[in-house]
């Protein structure tokens, strides 16, 4: 039963504070190098590109062309550029969830990788919302009536707090889940039996909350800088 | 008995009571599933945008027992209390 994010050794430290090499920043990277190994070889492919997509050419094509859609019907038109930046934040948690299948710790079941997707989505729903309604952004703080600032206050800070505990939760849960089976099993049994859990906490939860963390991140960045 | 066992027993069991916020959460999904099979039954080709909606308010629904699952680790885990 190890479900606990382990210390390696000390990288360097922070102004008398010790950073570590944990098993977040291991899987991290290795994930990171993945989906830039991804962006190389399709970069290098590109030149090669034909008029009518085929192969390899076809499911990149398809992929961008899918996600740019799912943008254009959650956010609506004026909203183009968040296209790639949702791909790769969705590319990302999803590679983080399924690592738990290669035997990694996955790094979206430690809060901070979670915070910081989440903190991520904060920043744009405001600057966003900022630069698109000007004097209405202030002005949606007040309304209905000034009574309501203090709630209104709260229910903009809850929002990536709610999107990075729902993440880190619900792959929480598994990773804990998924501890308990391995602990409980005798070593013969480890091959088949868990192969099913894995099937549904990793294959398909991961999915679901990688489309659910960036379905809601779309939401509310359009609902902030909306115009009435 | 001393006072610190006494608060890991009694962090332990409110631990276990805090998994019962599952409890409205799984009566949320429940009744959501059911309207979404309900508005399939009534309009099949809607059923793409039913299911994304409904998967999405699911997860909504949701969040409120991983509060509860979120305390229950804190109470286990790191105890702020002892």
């Amino acid at each position: 039963m190890d479900f606990s994010i382990k210390n390696h050794r000390v990288l360097f430290h922070l102004w008398d504070t010790p950073v570590y090499l944990t098993d977040t920043l291991i899987a991290t990277w290795i994930i990171m190098g993945a989906l830039i190994l991804l962006a190389v070889v399709v970069r290098v492919r590109l030149r090669r590109f034909q008029e009518v997509p085929r192969g390899f050419q076809n499911i990149i094509e398809t992929m961008v062309e899918s996600m740019d859609n799912f943008t254009k019907t959650i956010m609506g038109p004026g909203f183009d550029e968040f296209g790639p930046y949702f791909f790769g934040v969705f590319l990302f948690i999803l590679l983080a969830n399924y690592s738990g299948l290669f035997g990694l710790r996955q790094p979206t079941a430690d809060l901070a990788v979670t915070g910081a997707l989440a903190m991520m989505s904060f920043v744009l729903i405001h600057f966003r919302g900022i630069r698109m309604q000007k004097r209405g952004y202030i002005k949606e703080y007040f309304s209905p009536h000034p009574v309501f600032f203090p709630i209104n206050l709260v229910g903009e800070i809850s929002k990536p707090v709610s999107l990075a505990f729902r993440l880190f939760g619900n792959i929480l849960g598994g990773v804990i889940i998924m501890g308990l089976i391995y602990g409980m099993l005798p070593l013969a049994l480890r091959i088949v039996l868990p192969d099913l859990l894995h099937a549904y906490f990793d294959v398909f939860a991961g999915s679901l909350q990688a489309f659910i963390f960036t379905i809601l991140s779309m939401t509310f960045i359009a609902q902030k800088s909306t115009t009435e | 008995m001393d006072g610190r066992s006494f608060i890991l027993g009694m962090s332990a069991l409110s631990a276990g009571i805090c998994t019962l916020s599952g409890l409205g959460s799984g009566l949320g999904q429940g009744i959501a599933a059911g309207k979404a099979a309900e508005a399939v039954g009534r309009q099949p080709e809607a059923r793409n945008s039913i299911l994304s909606t409904m998967l999405v308010g699911a997860a909504v629904a949701e969040t409120c027992s991983v509060y509860g699952l979120v305390i229950a680790l804190i109470l286990l885990m790191a105890n702020p209390l002892v």
